[in-house]
C-alpha cells in the first residue's frame, strides 16, 4: 500500500491543483464573454442541486434510503420556518438518526 | 444564510476588502462545521483502509477536497490502480474547471498568482462569493476558504483518532451534514430568480438520471449543463 498510496495522493493533489488553476491561469486578465455571465450566475443553484441529489442517491442509486430523505425534508421545513442554517442542518441530522433508530 | 445573502448584495462593491474578507470568514465558519464533520468521515475511512496516521493528514492538507479524497480512498480501497484513482478524482472535481473560469476575472496578478489564488475555490466558498451576474467577491472567497482549511485537516485528525465505524457515523445521522448544508445554500439561491429555480430543477433531474448509469463526478458535470438554460430567454426572469 505504501508507495502506491503516496503516489496516488501526489497525483490527485497535482490534478486538483491543475483543475482549480487552469481557468484563472489561462483566462488571465481577460473577461468572460457577456452571455456567459447569465450561465455562470446559474452555476451555483445548478451545482448545489446536483451535489445534493448525487450525495443522497449515491452511485447507481445505491445509497437511497428514506431516513436521509426525511432528514433533508426536516432541514427544508426548519429553514422555511426561518431557523438559522446550522440549526436547520442539526434538525436534519437528528431526524435522520431518529429515523434510522426506528428502522 | 438569507441574511448573509442580503448583506452580501448590500456590501458588494462598496465595502472595503477587509470587511468583505471578514464577511467571508463569517460564512466560512458555518461551512467549517460541515467540513469538520466531513473531515472526520474521511479520517475514519482512511484509517479503516490501513492508510496509517500520516498519509490521511498529508492528503487532506495537500488535496483539500472531500470529493477527490473520497474518490481516491474508494478506488484504492477497491483494489484500483493509481491511474484509475487519479482519473476518478479528476472527474469528480471536473466542476472546479468551470468554477475556476467563473471566478477567474475577479482574481489578481499574473498567471501563476492567479493559479494559486484559484486554489481557494471550494464548493461552499465559491457559492458564497458568487454575487450573481457573473460578479465574484475575491476577498469573500478567501475568507470563507481560510476557515474551512484548518477545519478540514482538524476533522481528519479527529477522525483518525476516534475512528468511528461507518455504522456509528450513520447511526448519528452525520452523513447528512453536508447534503443538508448544501440544501440550505440551495434554498437561498432558489429565491433569486425563476430561472434559477428552473435550472436547479433540470439539474436535479439530470443528476438523478445520470448517476443511475455513470459515476457521481460525470453526473455532476453532466448536470452542470442545466446552467446553459441561461442562454435562453425561458422562463422569463422575474422575481
Amino acid at each position: 500500500m505504501g508507495a502506491t498510496l503516496w503516489l496516488a495522493v501526489a497525483a490527485v493533489a497535482v490534478v486538483s491543483f491543475i483543475l482549480k488553476a487552469a481557468g484563472p491561469a489561462l483566462l488571465g486578465h481577460r473577461e468572460l464573454p457577456a452571455r456567459s455571465d447569465r450561465v455562470i450566475s446559474l452555476l451555483a443553484p445548478v451545482l448545489l442541486a446536483a451535489l445534493v441529489v448525487t450525495d443522497v442517491t449515491g452511485q447507481h442509486w445505491n445509497d437511497l434510503s428514506w431516513p436521509p430523505l426525511a432528514g433533508l425534508a426536516a432541514t427544508v421545513g426548519s429553514r422555511l420556518l426561518k431557523a438559522p442554517a446550522l440549526v436547520a442542518v442539526a434538525v436534519g441530522v437528528i431526524v435522520t438518526a431518529g429515523a434510522r433508530l426506528i428502522t | 444564510m438569507a441574511k448573509d445573502h442580503q448583506v452580501r448584495d448590500g456590501e458588494s462593491g462598496s465595502a472595503s476588502p477587509r470587511r468583505r474578507f471578514l464577511g467571508g470568514i463569517r460564512v466560512g465558519l458555518g461551512l467549517a462545521v460541515a467540513v469538520f464533520v466531513l473531515g472526520l468521515t474521511f479520517g475514519a475511512l482512511a484509517r479503516s483502509q490501513g492508510w496509517g496516521l500520516v498519509a490521511p493528514l498529508v492528503c487532506s492538507a495537500v488535496v483539500f477536497s472531500s470529493s477527490a479524497q473520497f474518490a481516491l480512498a474508494t478506488v484504492l480501497g477497491g483494489g484500483g490502480t493509481v491511474l484509475s484513482a487519479t482519473v476518478a478524482s479528476g472527474l469528480i472535481n471536473a466542476r472546479f474547471l468551470t468554477m475556476g473560469l467563473a471566478a477567474a476575472p475577479s482574481l489578481r496578478g499574473g498567471r501563476w498568482r492567479r493559479a494559486v489564488e484559484g486554489q481557494a475555490v471550494v464548493d461552499g466558498s465559491w457559492v458564497a462569493a458568487n454575487l450573481g451576474g457573473g460578479r465574484f467577491d475575491r476577498e469573500r472567497l478567501f475568507g470563507a476558504t481560510v476557515v474551512q482549511y484548518p477545519a478540514w485537516v482538524a476533522g481528519t485528525a479527529l477522525g483518525l483518532f476516534l475512528a468511528p465505524s461507518a455504522h456509528q457515523f450513520e447511526a448519528f445521522g452525520l452523513d447528512l451534514v453536508f447534503p443538508a448544508y448544501f440544501l440550505v445554500m440551495l434554498i437561498d439561491e432558489l429565491r433569486s430568480s425563476a430561472q434559477a429555480r428552473y435550472a436547479a430543477a433540470i439539474s436535479a433531474v439530470l443528476a438523478a438520471g445520470l448517476v443511475f448509469v455513470v459515476s457521481a463526478g460525470v453526473a455532476l458535470i453532466g448536470a452542470t449543463a442545466a446552467a446553459l438554460v441561461g442562454l435562453t430567454p425561458f422562463p422569463r426572469r422575474a422575481r
